[in-house]
């Protein structure tokens, strides 16, 4: 079964249509990415399904709810976490407090409880913190969880941003070119945590330039460009794909 | 639980009780009464650190919910209801137990509401006030939310300054005194001073432990977050405009809280309180204070208040603030109290230049 | 009400129209070229009027004027060189708290200097009773000393911003800062002369307004909220639409008076900001897509 499905999805700034009835689905435990020359719509794209832009006019449903046109909060309560094309930590605040964040969904304390400190908020504050730091564990950043997070190395705070992402416990996570910026040992190390973070139980949607790890890593690839749907299959198919080799690959050759 | 947590607060109170023994030692019991308003100035500047310093929400407009504070608190313990005893609103008021009659100076009767009535009132109005407010103007960022709240300030301060209930350009006086219980009362009355500079420091102390336990659970951590970067705080799930409006309530009602009972300890308010200057003064003191940082806040705001309450300014009083408010956010934009201050001055004998963040 | 004091209105409304425009003008001018929200910008126009005054009694009223102004200019220059030049990307939230500083200091300044009294400047030309008669509706010369410095400066301000050098040049360090820089304009400077003008423009309007409306030393707060929301209204940085902005403004305010008490007239305008600011922060001649995509 599908864990999300888009439907005719589309989205225009002014004149321009940035994303053109776009109709695709992921499936449950897979990693789905999502490739497209420069401007092709795959961020904008990204934007719909996590909620930071409301669509013109189609629909997102996931787990069998319709989610499109929910702010972000909303979809991330649902079980969609992201992260971005150019890594938004919070930077004042260290790793540990950043992966943090991530469980506020997971959390309830509101404003009266905290202001008044019952002890439940302190039980809950201390199952946030134990649960970010197993999850900095597992990708292995727990040796700069004091650090303050714009202090970190870009690569460093490349995963931060994952690690608090996947403190959502997310059900699908959309990775906003996770690759973007590295060198090829930190590609490489990415590409390792993707495949963990895909064994753990969490669908992935990729958006991702770096075409060595998109065929190494995803399960299913959908091409766009300017703002349509070219093609939707497996790695091998896409790469033999001529429309696809024509409009994307065919670039890269020129 | 730990300890050391606490160890502040216990500091925080032992300087209450010292400067007390040292103002009764040293003969100077006095100047309690400014010690007392700047107390309550205080509350109004914690406030105003969670929403600016921590929310990142700047607001220009917080004498206004003090003054609105203030004035429905006084409007409501000075106007006389007798003659509208008849009035079905006012007896129903009246057998809930809200009023209380009282004489005059001549003898008269007068019937008014209770300061705990009006209090509830004032905050409850307060909140309702903030709630539409904040509503739409959070939505604003940098220059446009700065410019809705001070004009959200201008309007209040115009409103009670052309209102001939709220007494115009002179205010309202003669507002009684605050029974909180029977032997604790808020005014200013020579006899109670000691009573009021605890009272006023108790409500400091109180308001410090509430915001701290605040700042340090979860919903500080996505207030700064808010503040760090919003979009990715709401991608993480954190509803950010409820959390944003919910804080500027919070900081109206700190702000309404000490409008009301500074306006029973000086026994009237009058539209200077709701001015702009007093809004920009509050916004000074958390800047100098350095943002984000409560203690700074509190400690600043105890400290200007009470110098510029002694007179200390003299007629510069105006300028001083404004001179501090620049200089801070030319050199040390994070405070006076912070590592990094006065890098700008640094910088122009290093020449090294490093780049800020847009907020 | 009769036609006549209809027009009586109108014209009064055109008037205030007129300066709230040209303070607005000045918020834009920085605006454009930093992306600052000059909170002093009233405090220009109340020393323009305040510096005439004075001038005014040492030398003859054109003089005073060209003196008053480029007095403000160079403050203008003092400021930007002084308080701004050097800061590094500084945050808008510490734009704001250091203009807003600057005008508090300049208030308190121009208060200690004046002193609380109310001032003005002598009619350009006749005297406070004297009228000129246009179709029936009696107008004071003054309006349209007003008017037309006010209509003359926005004109020459345009041929500034089209026809120069340097007026090019800001406008190709509003539009791309780095680009210009590229180019080889110095952007520093370009923000240097738009605090120039900015002051200059502003203290112009004060001297021609003072006869009419007087001036004190916080009449600039005043004019500056009435300023940005005429700016707000126009849509942020587009100068021409803040003309037209401000004669709504002028005249809504003027025929306010009919339905409320003079007390609450600003508290008209301050509704208005807010009700623009809630409802199309663009602006109502301004993008709306467009804004959605501004940083700041």
């Amino acid at each position: 079964m599908a864990l999300l499905e888009v439907k005719d999805l589309s989205r225009a700034f002014g004149g321009l249509q940035a994303v053109n009835k776009v109709s695709f689905s992921v499936k449950k435990d897979t990693i789905k990415a999502l490739i497209g020359p420069n401007g092709a719509g795959k961020t904008t794209l990204f934007n719909l399904v996590s909620g930071m832009l409301p669509p013109d006019s189609g629909s997102i449903i996931f787990n069998g709810e319709p989610v499109h046109g929910f702010p972000p909060y909303r979809t991330a309560s649902k079980g969609i976490a992201r992260t971005f094309q150019h890594v938004k930590l919070f930077p004042r605040m260290t790793a540990l407090e950043n992966v943090m964040i991530g469980r506020h969904t997971h959390s309830k304390a509101e404003f009266i409880p905290c202001m008044l400190s019952l002890p439940w908020t302190w039980r809950e504050e201390k199952q946030i913190r134990v649960k970010s730091l197993e999850i900095m564990g597992f990708l292995g950043i727990s040796a700069f969880a004091g650090n303050e997070a714009a202090s970190l190395a870009y690569g460093q705070q490349r995963i931060v941003e994952l690690a608090r992402a996947l403190a959502c416990e997310p059900a699908l996570l959309l990775l906003d070119e996770p690759a973007a910026g590295l060198n090829m040992r930190e590609t490489a190390e990415i590409a390792r945590l993707i495949t963990k973070i895909k064994e753990m139980g969490v669908t992935v949607l990729i958006v991702e330039h770096d075409m060595s790890l998109v065929m190494d890593i995803s399960d299913e690839i959908i091409v766009l460009s300017y703002g349509e749907k070219i093609a939707d299959d497996v790695p091998l198919a896409i790469q033999r794909n001529s429309e696809v080799i024509r409009i994307y690959l065919g670039e890269e050759d020129a | 639980m730990n300890f050391h947590k606490y160890l502040p607060i216990a500091a925080l109170i032992s300087a209450v009780i010292a400067i007390q023994l040292l103002t009764y030692f040293t003969g100077s019991a006095y100047m309690l009464t400014q010690l007392t308003m700047s107390a309550y100035y205080s509350l109004v500047i914690i406030g105003l650190c969670i929403l600016m310093g921590y929310a990142g929400q700047i607001s220009l407009g917080h004498a206004g919910f003090f003054a609105i504070g203030g004035y429905i608190s006084a409007f409501l313990t000075t106007c006389n209801l007798l003659p509208y005893r008849s009035h079905s609103l006012v007896s129903l008021f009246s057998k809930a137990g809200l009023l209380n009659m009282s004489e005059d100076l001549y003898g008269g009767q007068a019937l008014h509401f209770h300061p705990w009535a009006a209090c509830v009132m004032a905050v409850l109005f307060t909140i309702i006030a903030a709630y539409c407010i904040g509503g739409p103007v959070l939505k604003l960022k940098g220059h446009y939310l700065a410019m809705a709240t001070l004009g959200f300030g201008i309007i209040v301060y115009r409103i009670v300054l052309g209102t001939s209930f709220f007494g115009a350009a002179d205010g309202l006086s003669d507002v009684p005194s605050f029974v909180i219980f029977p032997g604790l009362e808020v005014s200013g009355k020579s006899s109670v001073r000691i009573q009021n500079y605890y009272i006023a420091s108790g409500l400091v102390i109180a308001g410090v432990i509430i915001l701290l336990n605040l700042i340090n659970s979860r919903i500080g951590r996505a207030l700064r977050a808010i503040h760090g970067a919003e979009d990715a705080a709401g991608a993480m799930g954190v509803n950010t405009a409820k959390y944003k409006l919910h804080t500027f309530v919070l900081s109206a009602v700190f702000a309404s809280i000490a409008g009301v009972l500074l306006t029973h300890y000086n026994g009237g308010i009058g539209p200077s309180e709701a001015s702009v200057m007093k809004s920009v003064r509050y916004v000074a003191i958390v800047a100098i204070g350095g943002m984000a940082n409560l203690w700074g806040a509190l400690l600043m705001g105890f400290l200007l208040n009470f110098l510029s309450l002694r007179g200390y300014f003299g007629s510069f009083d105006d300028a001083v603030f404004g001179s501090i408010l620049i200089i801070i956010m030319l050199f040390a934009p994070e405070g006076l109290l912070h590592k990094n201050s006065f890098r700008g001055i640094k910088k122009i004998f290093s020449h090294t230049t490093k780049e800020e963040g847009q907020a | 009400m009769n036609i006549e004091l209809f027009f009586q209105y109108l014209v009064a409304g055109l008037t205030y129209g007129t300066i709230y425009a040209i303070v607005a003008i000045g918020f834009n001018i920085i605006y454009n070229t930093t992306g600052i929200i000059n909170f002093a910008q009233g405090e220009f126009v109340m020393l323009g009027g305040m510096i005439a005054v004075t001038m005014n009694k040492f030398m003859p009223l054109p003089s005073a004027i060209l003196a008053a102004v480029t007095l403000t200019m160079i403050l203008g220059a003092l400021i930007e060189i002084v308080f701004i030049r050097w800061l590094v990307k500084p945050s808008v939230l510490r734009m704001i708290i250091i203009t807003i500083g600057l005008s508090i200091v300049i208030r308190e300044g121009a208060l200690h200097i004046w002193g609380e009294s109310v001032r003005a400047l002598p009619y350009f030309t006749g005297t406070e009773v004297s009228s000129i008669a246009i179709g029936g509706v009696f107008i004071s010369p003054q309006v349209l000393w007003v008017i037309g410095v006010s209509s003359i400066a926005v004109v020459a301000l345009n041929l500034f911003f089209n026809y120069t050098l340097p007026g090019r040049q800001m406008r190709a360090c509003s539009a791309n800062r780095d680009a210009a820089r590229l180019c080889g304009i110095s952007a520093k400077n370009m923000v240097t002369l738009s605090f120039v003008l900015s002051a200059g423009i502003g203290a112009l309007a004060g001297c021609v307004v003072s006869p009419i409306t007087y001036v004190q030393y916080d009449s600039g707060t005043g004019l500056a909220i009435k300023g940005f929301t005429v700016a707000i209204l126009g849509g942020l940085g587009n100068s021409m639409a803040a003309v037209a902005a401000g004669m709504m403004l002028g005249i809504l305010e003027s025929f306010s008076i009919w339905v409320m008490p003079t007390a609450y007239k600003d508290v008209i305008s301050i509704a208005i900001l807010l009700l623009i600011l809630f409802v199309r922060p663009s602006g109502l001649f301004g993008n709306k897509e467009a804004f959605s995509l501004k940083e700041f």
